[in-house]
Formats: structure tokens, C-alpha cells, sequence
């Protein structure tokens, strides 16, 4: 058994691996933003009056999400300068994850909507405000607090995802990782350091999204 | 009263099928029942009324342990059931001593709470078979027996979400008595039932109390009913028994102002 | 080169990756229920020895991502003596991983059993063991089958990590083809078509005739 915890090593990356939990941190970040727009217009394109787009919104929406990620984000940065377009790692990077991620909320937000009562729309329509005020004004702001537990699950979500990325050289937490392993032919120290910077972030986090919901619940008086 | 006060074992000649001795049961501050003291022979029925939050269901939940004891000790058949003999001294008993002495009381309950996944027969089966140790065969025919007398033998096969209200009451009631309980308890066994099938049921149970010589203990609103079956009816009130009689008595001739205040309000309802 | 000439060029290979990501969701699934039942029951348990690990262990592998755990598995385990060959790892780590996230649904499930058919289960002087195996757990999976519908296809998803240890499965054959090829569009849109299918094709419709099944044998069909 050649198990021996290096604590000097350990210390040694340790600011180096920090440096790079920022940029995963920056990844995840940018990612969720795509994620919370283009998701609530994905959400919205399935429910419009054109049978065929919400059609092909909705089968655009089951194939992300029932495919891998991992595939997507190759999918994305390969794909492009087949066809001319060069696209660096991060800018690829953040195209296949916030369009991963945009098909999950996109689910979170049609279940919001959905749990919207009936009779608030027909009330709109009664006093004649226009479609565009309904969901803006109305439907939206109460569709908001269910979906906020489902919202803040996925932004932890998307925190551990980030690793894939690593794939195609986006220098996050795990390639930083990788990197150091490969180059002092230790893995013990920087690949446990990455499990428990995960831990260190997503576990309160999740606790924070329990709480944020908790406090919404009660807020809406629930 | 300290616990060695109390007898290991109820001596020969003072030995009811159900002693409550002394029982006090308490939610945080709330006391459910009061140093409650019950008797009932073998043989005998008898029914508990009373207002909500009387401690009714909790005398029937405690003797089923489904409940703890905070104070005194329940008897059942001469031997103590809450607690267990050690070393000389009583203590409360474990899960082991409990669950050996559970077996000898059957319950029924509100919501009937039949197994959705087996038929009315599997139903009755099961405690026989997994508890008991009875081959299936055996098992089987004492369920078979007992579906008919609560006349379901026809729906044998049948799974609980095909049976009305009053019918899966039965099967539960058939399935109690399979385990061959020396103490049978029916929690308020017709509340969730419509009007026109509480009669199948309390017809079985009258059943049961003419042909059958089982100690049964009721918990009911249905005072007609409890008035034509029981042996002894008591009235609960804030945790403790308000007055006890004869059917006759009680609902004839009650004592106490309580009492008379709950029957007629009871009346007023119909 | 058209799609169907890359089709007939590269198929067998696609079909070869596709035949190891079955393989490693299938072992991959086996792992997650068997976890899922002891760590969900584990974390129901009155006893706090028991408790604890199986807290732990659904907090670890839930809080930390599929890619690390895989990494740590295959990197670093050997330092410990334990040393895992790839296809082993591979499917390991996902069984693992998603079986932490099986053990919530099975606790869940569990807990939403109605309360009188425990007492039922009681009344009847059942011994805890056999109220579990007999009454509880036969209930609760009919409540957790169409999550566990949802948490097959992230398990799917999953295997295609193993390619990143060499594992020759479907995604490990896409990006072999992409190297050799550069027809990214082909080879990994066929990829993704692929898990697509089987997503959607095989493993939804295969859950939904399973929900109907146990449905009926609780008699609501």
C-alpha cells in the first residue's frame, strides 16, 4: 500500500487549484444565466399556437435532456470548425452546458407555469390584457415560487457538471487537477482536494437552497 | 406509584382478561389519560364513548402497544404487558417481549388498512402464515372459514381496491381474528363508512359477540349499536372514565351531568 | 461522405461501443439498486451506527460530481490496494454515484407509505424485517418506480464518462472516429442519436411497462 497523505503537496497546489475553482466557479456562473433565459424562452416556445414549433421545441428539449452532456460539449467544439467556425473551449464550453441546462429549467419553469391556476388566465382574458402582460405581469411572478426549489437544485447541478468541461481544456477545477497529477505524478492530494472543494461548495449550497425555499414558502404564506 | 408496586403477575381469581393499572399516558404536557384503572372480564364486551380527545382511542391504541406507557401497568390475561419480568422486577418490556404478547391482541381499525398488494384471502393469510407459522394450507382454510362467517368468501380473490367501505371492514375483521386473538379491539370501525353499509358490519360484530365468547373491547359513535351488544359501557372524559354501567344504566339512567350533556348532544345530532 | 456511406464505413464500430454502454448500464444499474436499498433503508434506521454512514455516504457521493468520484476510483484507489480494472471501475462509479441518489428515492417512497399500514403490519405482531419485505417495501415501489424512470436515463448519461478511462463504449467510439476522421458532425451526432434511442426508446417505454405491472399487482390497474 503506498498511501501517504504528502500535507506539503497539498499545500503546494492548493493555491493553484483555488485559483481554478474560481474559473469553475465563473463557468457555472455564466452557464446558469444562459440556462435562466434561454430556458424560459424554451419553456414559453412550447406553448405558443403554432402546433409545429412547440412540436419541435418540445422534441429539441427530450433529446437534450437524454443525452449526455459530455457528448454534447464534444458535439459543440468539434462540430464547429468542421464547418469553419472556431470556437475556443470556454465559448464552446458554456454553449453545450447552458443548453443542457436551458432543457432542465425549461421543465422547472413548465411546471411553474402549469401550476398556475387556471382561472388567473381566464381573468386576464376577462379584462382583455394582451398576451405578452399576461405572462409578463400575471402568470410569470406566481409561476416564480414553485419553481425556485427545482431553479436553485439545478444550480447546484450545474457546479458539479462543471468537471466535464475539463474535456476539451477548459482550465477548471478538475483538468487543473488532472494537470498537477500528470505532471508530479501524484493523483491522491489534487484529486481528493477536488472532492472536497466540491463538498466544501455544494453541500451548503444545497442547504442554502433548502433554506431559500423554506423562506419563500413562508414568505408566499404557505 | 413506583414499579415495584406493582404485582408481577395477577393472582389466580383476580385475573380479568384487561387490567389497566394506574396508567397515565401524556403528550409533552397534554395528560391523555389520567391514572386510568379498567377491567374487562374474559368474555365481556365493552364499549368506550365519549367526546373527542377523551383518551377513547388511546385506551385501544395502548393495549394494541402501539403507545407507550408513562405511568402505571396494563395487564393482559394475568401477565403484564407493557412490561416484562427481570430479574425479579418488573421493567418496561422490549420489543422481543412485546411483540410475543402482541400477537395474542387482534385490532381493527377506522380506515380498515388491508394490505392493497394481496387479495382479501392473502389478507388474512399473512399474520398466520409469517407470524404464526401455519403452512399455507392450514392457513388458508382458517381464512376461508372465517371469510365466510363475515360472509366475503365470494370476493376471496379479490384485491382490497375492488372492495367497498363496508366489505373490506370485514375482510380487516377477518384477518384480525385469523391471528386468534384472546382480545379483540374495533377503533371506531364504522366512522368511515356510508350509512347503508354500517349495518353489514355491525351485524358481524354482533355475530361475533353471540356465537363467540371473545374479549372485545369497542370504540364507536354508534350509540344504538353499542347499546344493543355490550356487556358494559363506559363513558371517557378527560382521560379518565366519567361513569360505567350497564347499557341500561348508562343510557337509561346516567348519573353524572357529563354524561347526561354528551348524550343528548349526541341525540341532537342523530 | 454522406451520412449513409458513414453509416455503412463506421456502423459496426458505433454498434460495438453501443453493445459495451449496455453493458456497463446494465452492471451500472444492478450496483445503484443494490446501494440505493441500503443506504435508503440505512438512513430509516432507528440506530445512529447505522445511520451516520449511510448520511455520509448519500452526502459524498451526491455533493461531489460523477467525473471526480470515476477519476478517484480508478487514480487513486489503487494507492489504497485496491486497484480496478477499467470496466469494472467504470461501471462502479456510476452504480455508486446514482445509487446515492437511488437511496433518497427509496427512503422517500418508504416514508410515504400510508401510516396505517404499518400499524396494520403491527397489529398483526409482525416481526420488522418481514413488515418491510412483505407490506412496506412491495408499496413503496410502486410510488418510487417513475423517479427511478427519470434517474435510469442519468445513469445512461453517466456511462458515457467511462470513455474518459477508456472504457470502448459508444462515446469512446465517437471520438475515436472523430480523431481519425474529423467528421464531427457525423460521428457524434450519431452518438447522440444513439443514446437518444436508447433513452428514449428502451429504457422510458421498459419503466412505464414496469409501473404497470407492479400497479397491477396492487390490484389498480
Amino acid at each position: 500500500m503506498r498511501f501517504d497523505w504528502n500535507w506539503a503537496f497539498t499545500f503546494e497546489i492548493l493555491p493553484r487549484l483555488l485559483a481554478a475553482t474560481l474559473n469553475t466557479l465563473a463557468a457555472a456562473g455564466i452557464g446558469y444565466v444562459i440556462a435562466i433565459f434561454l430556458g424560459l424562452a424554451l419553456a414559453l416556445a412550447q406553448r405558443t399556437p403554432w402546433g409545429m414549433l412547440t412540436f419541435v421545441v418540445r422534441e429539441f428539449v427530450e433529446f437534450i435532456r437524454s443525452t449526455p452532456l459530455v457528448l454534447q460539449i464534444f458535439f459543440v467544439f468539434y462540430v464547429g470548425p468542421q464547418f469553419g467556425i472556431r470556437l475556443s473551449p470556454w465559448t464552446a464550453g458554456m454553449i453545450a452546458i447552458g443548453l443542457h441546462y436551458s432543457a432542465y429549467l425549461s421543465e422547472v419553469y413548465r411546471a411553474g407555469i402549469d401550476s398556475v391556476p387556471k382561472g388567473q388566465w381566464e381573468a386576464c382574458r376577462a379584462i382583455n390584457m394582451s398576451t405578452r402582460d399576461t405572462y409578463l405581469r400575471i402568470v410569470i411572478p406566481q409561476a416564480l415560487p414553485p419553481s425556485i426549489a427545482g431553479l436553485g437544485n439545478y444550480l447546484v447541478g450545474i457546479f458539479k457538471d462543471t468537471p466535464m468541461l475539463s474535456v476539451i481544456g477548459v482550465a477548471e477545477l478538475m483538468h487543473t487537477a488532472n494537470a498537477i497529477g500528470a505532471e508530479h505524478y501524484r493523483f491522491l492530494e489534487p484529486l481528493t482536494m477536488v472532492g472536497v472543494i466540491f463538498l466544501a461548495i455544494s453541500l451548503p449550497a444545497a442547504g442554502l437552497v433548502r433554506l431559500f425555499e423554506g423562506w419563500m414558502r413562508r414568505k408566499m404564506g404557505m | 406509584m413506583d414499579l415495584s408496586d406493582y404485582p408481577l403477575e395477577l393472582p389466580e381469581g383476580q385475573r380479568p382478561m384487561v387490567r389497566f393499572m394506574n396508567v397515565t399516558k401524556r403528550y409533552g404536557s397534554l395528560v391523555v389519560l389520567d391514572k386510568l384503572d379498567l377491567d374487562v372480564a374474559e368474555g365481556e364486551m365493552v364499549t368506550i364513548i365519549g367526546p373527542s380527545g377523551s383518551g377513547k382511542t388511546t385506551v385501544l391504541r395502548m393495549l394494541m402497544t402501539l403507545e407507550t406507557v408513562n405511568g402505571g401497568v396494563i395487564y393482559v390475561d394475568g401477565k403484564p404487558l407493557t412490561h416484562m419480568e427481570k430479574r425479579g422486577k418488573l421493567v418496561p418490556a422490549d420489543e422481543r417481549y412485546l411483540r410475543r404478547m402482541r400477537s395474542s391482541i387482534g385490532m381493527c381499525f377506522q380506515h380498515f388498512n388491508l394490505f392493497p398488494h394481496m387479495t382479501a384471502l392473502q389478507n388474512c393469510m399473512e399474520g398466520p402464515v409469517q407470524v404464526l407459522g401455519l403452512s399455507k394450507a392450514e392457513a388458508r382454510e382458517r381464512s376461508e372459514e372465517l371469510l365466510d362467517m363475515v360472509g366475503m368468501i365470494e370476493k376471496k380473490d379479490q384485491h382490497p381496491s375492488r372492495l367497498s367501505g363496508g366489505q373490506q371492514q370485514r375482510v380487516a375483521i377477518a384477518r384480525a381474528l385469523a391471528m386468534r386473538p384472546k382480545v379483540m379491539l374495533f377503533d371506531e370501525v364504522t366512522s368511515a363508512l356510508d350509512p347503508e353499509v354500517i349495518g353489514e358490519v355491525t351485524n358481524v360484530i354482533r355475530r361475533l359477540v353471540a356465537e363467540h365468547n371473545l374479549t372485545m373491547l369497542m370504540v364507536t359513535h354508534q350509540m344504538g349499536f353499542a347499546r344493543d351488544i355490550s356487556d358494559r359501557v363506559c363513558f371517557f372524559f378527560g382521560g379518565r372514565i366519567e361513569e360505567q354501567g350497564t347499557p341500561d344504566e348508562l343510557f337509561g339512567n346516567p348519573q353524572r351531568e357529563r354524561t347526561q350533556q354528551f348524550l343528548s348532544a349526541v341525540k341532537e345530532a342523530g | 461522405m454522406s451520412i449513409w456511406d458513414f453509416v455503412v464505413a463506421y456502423g459496426p464500430r458505433i454498434a460495438d461501443g453501443t453493445l459495451v454502454t449496455i453493458a456497463q448500464f446494465l452492471l451500472a444499474t444492478l450496483v445503484a439498486i443494490a446501494v440505493a436499498l441500503v443506504m435508503g433503508l440505512g438512513k430509516l434506521s432507528g440506530n445512529w451506527l447505522i445511520r451516520t454512514p449511510a448520511v455520509v455516504y448519500i452526502e459524498i457521493f451526491r455533493g461531489t460530481s460523477l467525473l471526480v468520484q470515476l477519476y478517484w476510483i480508478f487514480f487513486v484507489l489503487p494507492l489504497f490496494g485496491i486497484t480496478l480494472d477499467k470496466f469494472t471501475a467504470g461501471f462502479l462509479s456510476v452504480g455508486l454515484n446514482i445509487g446515492a441518489y437511488g437511496a433518497e428515492l427509496v427512503r422517500g417512497a418508504i416514508q410515504s407509505v400510508p401510516k396505517g399500514q404499518w400499524e396494520a403490519a403491527y397489529a398483526l405482531s409482525m416481526s420488522p424485517a418481514k413488515r418491510m419485505r412483505r407490506i412496506i417495501l412491495p408499496q413503496a415501489l410502486a410510488i418510487m418506480l417513475p423517479p427511478w424512470g427519470n434517474l435510469l436515463i442519468e445513469l445512461l448519461k453517466g456511462t458515457a464518462l467511462v470513455s474518459l478511462i477508456a472504457v470502448a463504449d459508444l462515446m469512446f467510439q465517437a471520438r475515436q472516429i472523430n480523431a481519425s476522421t474529423f467528421l464531427s458532425a457525423q460521428a457524434f451526432g450519431i452518438a447522440l442519436l444513439v443514446y437518444y434511442v436508447l433513452a428514449r426508446f428502451l429504457v422510458t417505454p421498459f419503466m412505464r411497462w414496469l409501473e404497470r405491472v407492479v400497479a397491477r399487482r396492487l390490484g389498480r390497474a
